[in-house]
C-alpha cells in the first residue's frame, strides 16, 4: 500500500495537523513503508471470524438518571487558554 | 542496617509496622535520591512538599493507632511511590509526556491514583514517559528521554534507554529512587521497560484496574499496572490499585483477591505453556533463547509441568496492534484542540481551523503525529474494512489462540518479555518499524487482554537485565504472581543497576 | 391500527416547470431531545438553559481520561419512542464514534449510533386535513449526544463556547423517503412530535431546540420513480420553516435541471428571511467522519423483559385515541384527529363528552364546542388548555342545558362567553341572570299576539303565501322575549296562529 502526497495532505486535514509542503513527500515514504508492513494482515483467512469487541465477557453498565455533577463552571474551565464568563473562546468561527 | 532506598515495599511495611522507620524518614530518602540522580531524568515534576505531608499524615496515623480507612486498609500506608504522568493527579501537573499537555493541572485524581492515596502511600513525583505513552524508549517524551541506570559492562559512557512508555518509571524503580511506581501498558509499556531495567512489571487483566483518570492512548488496550523490585511488592501494589469503578464503563466487577496472601504458594502441579510461535527461526537472539530455556527448567524444578503449545497468530499481532491501536489513538487524541486546556498556538487573525493545526502541529510530538496519521487513515472512508476490521478480526483469532491453550489445560505461558536488551539512546528513531518490534512479544497479550508479568532473570553477556514474561488467565493474576514469585526465587537475580554502584 | 386508511394519494403537490411536472421526494431526520434528568453518559443536568458551562461535567469538557457511562432513563426512552413508532427494537446495538473537529465538540467526536442503532424499522401516520390518513416509514432511531453551543456576536473576533448541551441525549429518527408534499412533511412533524409528548420522551419545543429536522429534499418528473440527487437542508427549527425550505428547494432543483445543469449533492442552510436555501459547502466537503465502535463502552444489550417492561407502561397512542373517538363518540376522522394532538386536549375532550356521572353526551356536539369555540378562544388568549377559563365540567353542563331544552343555543352562546370571563357553572349563570328558555305557551302567545297586532300588513303578506316573511315574525319574537323563548315553539306557535298549519 502506498500513500502519495495527496493523501497525507487529506489525512493531515482530517486529523488538524499543520504538515508543511516539504514533508508531505518524506511523510508518505514513511506511512507507506508501516502500511506496507501491515499488509501482512490480509494474508490471514478471518471469513466467518467476528471483530473484537470485549475483552471479557461483560455487559455495559448503566447508570442511575440522577444529576451528581455541574455547578462546577470555574473547575471545568480553569484550564482554558482562553475564557470569559464563564465561556470558553475561540476564534471567531464564521458559519 | 540496610538503606531506605534499598528497601523493597515489603520490607518497609515491615519496618514501618515495627517502629524501626518512620514515613517521613522514607520519603526523605527517596526524594533525596530522586535529586540525587535528577540526570536519569526519571521524574519530571517533582512534588516534595505533597510527599512530606503525605508521609506525616501517615506517621500521625500510625502513632495514633489508627489505619486508614478504605478497602485497602492502609495496605501501602507510608510507601513513597512515582506515579507515571499518564495518571491525572489532581493539583499537579500531568503531561502525558506532551506538550499539548504541558500546562494541564487536573482538578481531578484518576480511580488508580486516589486508590493509591486511600491505601496511605506517598506520592513523590510525575514519572517520564514516551508522549501518549507511545514509544518503546522513552524518546519519545516532550521532556527529553529518561535514563536506564544500566550500562553495558565495560562501557558506561554510553547511556542506555529504560524503555518504554513507562520508562520513567521503571528507571525510577531500578535506581531506588521510589520503592514502587506506576505504570500504563498499552502494548508493553510496562513489562518492556521493566525488562530493560531489571524489575518487576505487571499488566494486569483489561478491566481490573480503573482507566479513570488515566490519560487515554488506545482505550481497548490500556491498563495501569504496578512496577516495583519484586514479585511480592507488585502483588502488593496491585492489590491497592484494583478494583471495580462504575466510572469506568469497561471496569470488571470482579473482586479484588488478596494476591500478597498467595503469592508463595508455589506451582506443584502446574502447567506452563511455552509458545513455538516465540522462537522464530531468525530474531531471537541465542542468548535470549538460553535465558528462555532456563526459564522452562526453573519452573520445572519449582513442580510445574512444561508443555509446548501453539499459539499460531502471533506474528500477526504486532501489525494488527499497529492498526488499533493508532486508529483508536487518532480518535482519543482529538480533545486536544486548545479549546479547553493544555496548548493554544494562534496568531492574529487566525481562524479556528488555523489555530487547530497550529496548536497539534505544534503540541504533538513526530512519534505522536505519525500515529495519530496513520489512525486517520486506518478509519478513513475506503480503508476502514480493509484495516481496522480486519484488525479487530484478527485480534479476535488472536484472543482466540490463548483460550484454546487455557481450555486445553494450560495454567500460565512463558515466553521472553523482549527479544533485545536496552539499546543505547537515539540507536533505533530513524525506522518506526524497527522500534515496533521491541513490543513482539507482549503485543499479543495486550490484544487478547491478558494478564503478564515480566520478572528479571538474568543478566546477558553485555551485563544487561532481561526479563522473562508470564501469561495468564483472564482475572488470574494471582497464578501469574505465584508463577513469577517461583521464577524470581529460583533465579535469584540480585544484580544492581550499574550507575548506583559508582 | 384501527384508523382508517386512504391508498389513494394525497392530492398531489406538483411543481409545473417549463419542460412538464415535477414532483418532490421528501425524507426528514428528526433530532430530538431526550426527557431526562442528567445527560446521555454524564451525570451533568440535562435541563434547558442555565450560566455558561454550569451544566458541565469532567466527561462532557472531554478532560483527559474521562469516560462515558450510559444513562439508564435515555435507553429506556429512546425503547419507549421506538415502541411509539411501532418499529423494530434491536436488543444489541453498538455505540460509535463520529469523528470530526468543530469548538462545541469537545471530544473531537460524537458519540452516536452507526451500523447498528437501538431501534429500526417503524410507522408514522399522517392525519391530512381532509381526513385522509397516509403511512410514512421510519428508517432507524439511534441515540446520540448534543453538541454544544458556539455564540458568535459577543466579541468581535472570538466565539463563546457553552457546553451546557454538549452531551444531552439525542434521538435521531429518520424517515424513509416517503412523503411527497410540504404539508405531508409539516403533518408528519406534527405527529411525531404528538407522539413524542404522549410517550413523555421529548417535550417537542422546537423553539428551544429539543426538536429539531434536517429535511432531504430531492425532484422528480411525475410518474418517474427514479431518485434523484438530493440536498439536506440542516437544522430547521419550525414546522412552518420546513415547509418552506422544502418549497423553495424543491423549486431550486427544479430549475437547475429545466436548465440542463445537475444537481450537486450537498448540505444547505434555509434561511427564512431571504426565503431561501444557501449552500454550506466547503465545510462539509472535507468531512469523513470516520466511524468506528466507541471502544470506551461495550455494546448495549437488553432482554425481552426490559422491553417488555416498557411496553406495559406505554400510554393509549394518537392513532387508537383517535380510532376509538371515531368508534365511540361518532366523530369524523378529521375532528378525531385535531383532538388527539395534544393528550390533555384529548383528555378535556373526553370528560367533555363522557360526563362525570358516566352519561354519555353527543360526541359531535362536545367536540364542536371543544374544537371550534373552545380551542377558539383558547388561540385567542393565548392560553394552554391547562389554563383553560372553562372547564371539562361546566362545558358538559353547558351542553346539557341545551339539550333538555334549558337554553336555546343561541343563550349557549352568551352563558359560554360568561363563562370564559367568570370561570362560573353555567346552571348557575342561567339561574342568576334568569336566561332559563321561555316555554310557557302563554308566554310565547301573548308576544306573537302583541306583534301580529302591530304588524297588520306582513300578517297579510304572510297569510296572502310570502312564507318567507315567517323568519322575520320569529326573529321580533325573540327580541320581545329577550331571545329566551324556545325557538321551535315560537315556529309552531305563529305558524298556527297565522293559520299555516294543517292541524
Amino acid at each position: 500500500m502506498s500513500l502519495d502526497k495527496e493523501t497525507v495532505r487529506k489525512i493531515a486535514f482530517l486529523a488538524r495537523i499543520d504538515v508543511p509542503d516539504a514533508q508531505l513527500e518524506p511523510l508518505a515514504g514513511e506511512l507507506s513503508g508501516i502500511l506496507g508492513w501491515i499488509e501482512q494482515l490480509r494474508a490471514v483467512d478471518t471469513s466467518d471470524v467476528e471483530p473484537m469487541t470485549s475483552v471479557a465477557a461483560m455487559t455495559l453498565p448503566w447508570r442511575d438518571d440522577v444529576v451528581t455533577e455541574g455547578d462546577d463552571t470555574a473547575r471545568v474551565t480553569a484550564n482554558a487558554p482562553d475564557g470569559q464568563d464563564g465561556f470558553y473562546l475561540v476564534p471567531k468561527v464564521v458559519e | 542496617m540496610t538503606k531506605l532506598t534499598d528497601l523493597t515495599i515489603a520490607e518497609a511495611r515491615a519496618a514501618l509496622e515495627a517502629g524501626d522507620t518512620t514515613a517521613v524518614a522514607l520519603t526523605e530518602a527517596h526524594l533525596a535520591a530522586v535529586d540525587a540522580h535528577e540526570d536519569l531524568n526519571a521524574i519530571i515534576t517533582k512534588t516534595g512538599e505533597r510527599a512530606l505531608e503525605m508521609a506525616r499524615a501517615s506517621d500521625d496515623r500510625r502513632k495514633a493507632g489508627r489505619r486508614k480507612a478504605g478497602r485497602t486498609r492502609g495496605a501501602l500506608d507510608g510507601i513513597p511511590l512515582a506515579i507515571k504522568d499518564l495518571f491525572c493527579t489532581e493539583g499537579v501537573r500531568t503531561t502525558a509526556g506532551s506538550n499539548i499537555l504541558a500546562p494541564f493541572v487536573p482538578p481531578y485524581e484518576s480511580t488508580v491514583s486516589a486508590n493509591l492515596w486511600d491505601a496511605g502511600a506517598v506520592m513523590l513525583g510525575k514519572a517520564n514517559m514516551d508522549e501518549f505513552a507511545m514509544g518503546s524508549s522513552n524518546e519519545t517524551s516532550a521532556f527529553g528521554g529518561a535514563v536506564n541506570p544500566w550500562t553495558r559492562a565495560g562501557d558506561p559512557e554510553t547511556r542506555l534507554v529504560p524503555g518504554g512508555s513507562s520508562g520513567g518509571s521503571a528507571a525510577a524503580v531500578a535506581a531506588r529512587l521510589a520503592l514502587g511506581a506506576t505504570g500504563t501498558d498499552t502494548g508493553g509499556s510496562i513489562r518492556q521497560p521493566a525488562s530493560f531495567c531489571g524489575i518487576v512489571g505487571l499488566k494486569p487483566t483489561y478491566g481490573r484496574c480503573s482507566r479513570w483518570g488515566i490519560v487515554a492512548f488506545a482505550s481497548s488496550l490500556d491498563q495501569a499496572g504496578p512496577m516495583t523490585r519484586t514479585v511480592t511488592d507488585a502483588a502488593l501494589m496491585l492489590g491497592a490499585m484494583a478494583g471495580h469503578d462504575p466510572k469506568d464503563s469497561t471496569s470488571a466487577p470482579v473482586p479484588v483477591p488478596d494476591f500478597a496472601a498467595t503469592v508463595e504458594q508455589g506451582i506443584a502441579g502446574l502447567t506452563v505453556g511455552i509458545p513455538r510461535e516465540y522462537r522464530p527461526e531468525e530474531g531471537l537472539s541465542p542468548e535470549i533463547d538460553a535465558m528462555w530455556t532456563r526459564g522452562m527448567e526453573m519452573l520445572r524444578d519449582a513442580g510445574a509441568r512444561i508443555v509446548d503449545i501453539s499459539l499460531p497468530h502471533t506474528k500477526v499481532a504486532l501489525a494488527t496492534y499497529y492498526i488499533i491501536a493508532p486508529a483508536e489513538a487518532s480518535s482519543n487524541l482529538a480533545r486536544y484542540d486548545g479549546v479547553r486546556y493544555g496548548l493554544r498556538v494562534v496568531d492574529e487573525g487566525d481562524s479556528l481551523h488555523d489555530m487547530y493545526r497550529k496548536t497539534r502541529a505544534a503540541g504533538f510530538g513526530t512519534e505522536v503525529k505519525r500515529r495519530i496519521l496513520i489512525g486517520t487513515y486506518a478509519l478513513s472512508a475506503g480503508y476502514y474494512d480493509a484495516y481496522y476490521l480486519k484488525a479487530q478480526k484478527v485480534r479476535s483469532l488472536i484472543a482466540r489462540d490463548f483460550r484454546a491453550a487455557f481450555d486445553d489445560g494450560v495454567d500460565v505461558i512463558l515466553t521472553p518479555t523482549t527479544p533485545s536488551a536496552a539499546f543505547p539512546l537515539g540507536q533505533e528513531v530513524t525506522d518506526p518499524v524497527t522500534m515496533y518490534l521491541n513490543d513482539v512479544f507482549t503485543v499479543p497479550t495486550s490484544l487478547a487482554g491478558l494478564p503478564g508479568l515480566s520478572v528479571p532473570v538474568a543478566l546477558t553477556g553485555e551485563g544487561l537485565p532481561q526479563g522473562l514474561q508470564l501469561i495468564g488467565r483472564p482475572f488470574d493474576e494471582d497464578t501469574v504472581l505465584r508463577a513469577g514469585r517461583a521464577l524470581e526465587k529460583a533465579a535469584a537475580f540480585t544484580a544492581k543497576p550499574t550507575l548506583l554502584e559508582g | 391500527m384501527d384508523a382508517p386508511m386512504d391508498d389513494t394519494p394525497a392530492p398531489a403537490y406538483v411543481i409545473r416547470g417549463d419542460t412538464g411536472d415535477w414532483e418532490v421526494v421528501i425524507g426528514l431526520e428528526v433530532h430530538a431531545q431526550v426527557v431526562s434528568q442528567a445527560k446521555l453518559f454524564s451525570g451533568a443536568s440535562a435541563t434547558f438553559g442555565g450560566a455558561p458551562n454550569s451544566h458541565v461535567s469532567l466527561v462532557d469538557a472531554a478532560m483527559p481520561g474521562m469516560l462515558p457511562v450510559i444513562n439508564r432513563v435515555c435507553v429506556e426512552q429512546a425503547v419507549r419512542t421506538g415502541l411509539g413508532l411501532r418499529a423494530h427494537i434491536n436488543h444489541r446495538s453498538v455505540f460509535a464514534r463520529k469523528n470530526y473537529f468543530y469548538a462545541d465538540l469537545p471530544q473531537g467526536y460524537q458519540i452516536s449510533q452507526y451500523e447498528l442503532p437501538v431501534v429500526g424499522e417503524g410507522t408514522v401516520i399522517l392525519d391530512m386535513p381532509d381526513g385522509s390518513s397516509r403511512a410514512v416509514g421510519i428508517e432507524r432511531l439511534h441515540m446520540e449526544q448534543d453538541a454544544g453551543k458556539s455564540m458568535h456576536d459577543q466579541h468581535p473576533t472570538k466565539s463563546f463556547i457553552d457546553l451546557n448541551r454538549a452531551g444531552v441525549a439525542l434521538m435521531e429518527i429518520v424517515s424513509k423517503p416517503d412523503m411527497r408534499s410540504p404539508e405531508e412533511a409539516g403533518a408528519y412533524l406534527r405527529k411525531l412530535r404528538s407522539i413524542l409528548r404522549y410517550l413523555g420522551t421529548c417535550d417537542g419545543n422546537m423553539e428551544e431546540g429539543s426538536m429539531r429536522a434536517d429535511v432531504n429534499v430531492s425532484v422528480r418528473p411525475v410518474g418517474s420513480t427514479e431518485l434523484r440527487t438530493r440536498c439536506e437542508v440542516k437544522n430547521v427549527n419550525s414546522v412552518r420553516f420546513v415547509m418552506q425550505a422544502i418549497e423553495v428547494e424543491a423549486a431550486r432543483h427544479v430549475e437547475i435541471w429545466e436548465a440542463g445543469r445537475e444537481v450537486t449533492q450537498e448540505t444547505r442552510l434555509f434561511d427564512p428571511g431571504r426565503g431561501e436555501t444557501r449552500s454550506m459547502r466547503g465545510k462539509e466537503e472535507a468531512h469523513d467522519y470516520r466511524y468506528f465502535p466507541d471502544p470506551d463502552l461495550l455494546p448495549l444489550e437488553f432482554d425481552d423483559a426490559f422491553v417488555e417492561g416498557i411496553r406495559a407502561t406505554l400510554p393509549e397512542l394518537p392513532d387508537d385515541k383517535k380510532a376509538r373517538f371515531i368508534q365511540d363518540f361518532g366523530l369524523t376522522p378529521y375532528d378525531a384527529s385535531v383532538l388527539v394532538v395534544d393528550r390533555r386536549e384529548a383528555d378535556f375532550f373526553e370528560a367533555v363528552a363522557q360526563g362525570s356521572d358516566g352519561r354519555r353526551r353527543d360526541g359531535k356536539t362536545a367536540a364542536n364546542w371543544v374544537i371550534s369555540t373552545l380551542f377558539g378562544t383558547l388561540n385567542k388568549r393565548g392560553l394552554g388548555i391547562d389554563e383553560s377559563p372553562v372547564s371539562a365540567e361546566n362545558l358538559g353542563k353547558l351542553i346539557d342545558l341545551i339539550a333538555d331544552d334549558t337554553i336555546s343555543g343561541r343563550i349557549a352562546k352568551d352563558v359560554y362567553e360568561i363563562m370564559v370571563e367568570t370561570g362560573e357553572a353555567p346552571d348557575r349563570i342561567v339561574e342568576e341572570r334568569g336566561l332559563k328558555q321561555v316555554t310557557d305557551t302563554g308566554a310565547i302567545e301573548a308576544a306573537i299576539d302583541a306583534v301580529m297586532a302591530a304588524n297588520p300588513d306582513k300578517v297579510e303578506q304572510v297569510r296572502g303565501g310570502k312564507e318567507k316573511l315567517l323568519g322575520w315574525f320569529v326573529g321580533q319574537v325573540m327580541k320581545q322575549t329577550q331571545g329566551k323563548a324556545n325557538p321551535g315553539m315560537v315556529n309552531e306557535l305563529l305558524r298556527k296562529k297565522m293559520g299555516l298549519l294543517d292541524a
